[in-house]
């Protein structure tokens, strides 16, 4: 069905989960006011991104109040938000909840927590491990966050899952100036035209914005047609809301003339895979 | 030669964005920088008066006697065309005063005296006008250690510290900087004459072309001696960074607890803003 999404572009205060939550609760506010079916939130929306040894004061169990009240305003409009989840066994993950008519309706723990450059995630995260897809109301949907959409398998796991809606939670720093546009946001526009295109999904995307120690995060959130064609994209490096109209007659349509999903063979994909691993002695 | 073009309109956009952010994310409103007639310190005023409002940025020219005095007609001209708050506080009375006890001291310790003694002024009047100190060190300067340590290397944020000196030239064009200033032989003006490049022995565009392939890239040696570097200039500058990396770090702690600062006790500057 057609629904109207609000990528809440935000920039959250580092390690300030009150304050967070009060910015969260303005967005869906108007998100609400205004009509919108669903409000996606950046990742780590509730606590910032650089976070290092905070993590485990940030951190919230999935009964906290924090998540009660989120919970509790997905009566009225959908939320995808991200957050620190601690586990009943204090494990620490950089999660993402998908709330619906006042219920958690999914549950996704970054599986890709980046180690590498500028990101030290898995220093202090542990790591999640599956990817699901999930029934809500506007359609089956998956969740990824940030790094988990740069991992080719974790889109397509989604979609064959039955997803026709990718929602993407990011905290994205800017990197590399040279070019006409920055090095990152195009990057990732490349990306996520890319994934829409391979497995004829859409995608929404939210990326925060706002300084961490001189890093910025770019924003640039953006919804991307199932044909891969970015539909509306929200400011660089600037606070923003993007509303975006999702038009079901676009996924129809494109799975029409581009039927590759049909087409996939998930039997001929997991007997190779499978050799694979057999050969490779996993 | 394509790595070292920059995007200005990105850069200056990035670069404002830091200062207004970082500034008021600590509950304050103006800034603080020592302006002394060369082009680094030029951009990041510029970049400051844009981000913060001209009248919320105090610049302040610090001349020693032998300093040459067109240094600081260009940073009053400066300070002019992008309209914030200018003075000048000699140095020096103060330098003279504590070398009359140490007569024959070379170059090196006077410069570096001077650099420190403007440190201390910045940080007094960043008390006096609650404004934060931005420092206006190049990326190659960093690299290269051709700075002095808690003398023009210390400040509260640094707008251009991942700037290379060609990315400066570009950016200070881009921003209005007046040309006097972006085309001078780029010095650290201890003594009249003196020039950045003679006593580094290359040219900052030269440099700058290794730097970003042997820093950025993460070329080999080999890969540097293949793109037309010679192997002399390459270990050269490799050393200057080696060794100069003491003055891009914190006093190193001798770790007898759990959590020692920096090593696992980690958190953001920014923890709580």
């Amino acid at each position: 069905m057609d629904f109207t999404a609000v990528l809440a572009q935000i920039k959250p205060k580092l390690g300030c989960v009150a304050d967070n939550l009060a910015l969260i609760e303005e967005r869906i506010e108007e998100a609400k006011k205004a009509g919108a079916d669903l409000i996606v939130f950046p990742e780590l929306a509730l606590t910032g991104y650089f976070l290092k040894d905070l993590v485990p004061e940030v951190a919230r169990p999935l009964d906290s109040p924090e998540i009660r009240r989120l919970v509790e305003l997905s009566r009225d409009i959908s939320i995808a938000v991200g957050f620190v989840e601690e586990s009943s066994d204090y494990r620490f993950f950089n999660s993402a909840l998908y709330l619906e008519d006042g219920a958690i309706r999914h549950q996704h723990r970054k599986v890709y927590l980046p180690t590498y450059g500028l990101f030290d995630e898995q220093r202090y995260l542990a790591r999640g491990e599956r990817f699901r897809a999930f029934d809500t109301k506007f359609g089956r949907m998956g969740m990824l966050i940030c790094e988990d959409m740069w991992h080719l398998s974790a889109s397509y796991i989604l979609a064959m899952d039955g997803a026709t809606t990718l929602i993407c939670l990011s905290s994205s720093p800017s990197r590399g100036i040279e070019g006409e546009t920055l090095g990152s946001a195009s990057a990732w526009q490349k990306l996520t035209a890319t994934t829409a295109m391979f497995l004829n999904c859409r995608v929404l995307y939210c990326n925060r914005v706002g300084y961490e120690d001189g890093v910025n995060f770019w924003g640039g959130s953006e919804y991307v047609a199932p044909s891969g064609e970015s539909m509306l994209r929200g400011n660089l490096l600037e606070e923003d809301a993007v509303s975006v109209e999702v038009d079901e007659g676009a996924l129809r349509r494109e799975r029409i003339f581009s039927p590759m999903l049909r087409d996939e063979n998930l039997s001929v994909t997991m007997r190779e895979l499978g050799r694979i691993e057999r050969e490779r002695g996993l | 030669m394509v790595g070292l073009s920059a995007n200005t309109e990105l850069l200056r956009k990035i670069l404002v964005g830091f200062v207004r952010d970082e500034v008021h994310k600590v509950g304050v409103k103006k800034a603080v920088l020592g302006l002394s007639g060369g082009i680094d310190s030029a951009l990041v005023v510029f970049i400051a008066a844009e981000a913060l409002g001209p009248e919320n940025v105090h610049a302040i020219c610090m001349p020693y006697k032998t300093s040459n005095p067109e240094s600081e007609a260009h940073a009053r001209l400066v300070a002019q065309a992008c309209g914030v708050n200018f003075s000048v506080v000699p140095i020096t009375a103060m330098v003279d005063a504590y070398f009359e006890m140490f007569a024959d001291a070379d170059n090196m310790r006077r410069g570096n005296k001077m650099a420190r003694e403007r440190m201390t002024i910045l940080f007094d009047h960043s008390a006096l006008h609650r404004a934060l100190v931005l420092g206006t060190s190049n990326k190659t300067e960093l690299l290269l250690g051709y700075g002095t340590l808690f003398g023009d290397m210390a400040s509260a944020l640094n707008p251009i510290g991942d700037l290379y000196k060609s990315h400066v030239w570009q950016l200070s064009e881009a921003m209005g900087v007046p040309s006097e200033v972006i085309e001078k032989k780029p010095s650290a003006d201890l003594w009249a004459g003196q020039t950045d490049e003679e006593e580094l022995g290359f040219s900052y565009r030269q440099v700058d072309e290794l730097l970003y392939r042997m820093v950025d890239l993460r070329l080999t040696r080999e890969e540097l001696i293949a793109a037309g570097f010679s192997a002399e200039f390459i270990d050269t500058i490799y050393k200057k960074v080696q060794n100069s990396h003491f003055k891009r770090r914190l006093p190193v702690i001798a770790k007898v607890s759990n959590r020692t600062i920096d090593r696992d006790f980690r958190y953001s500057r920014d923890w709580g803003k």
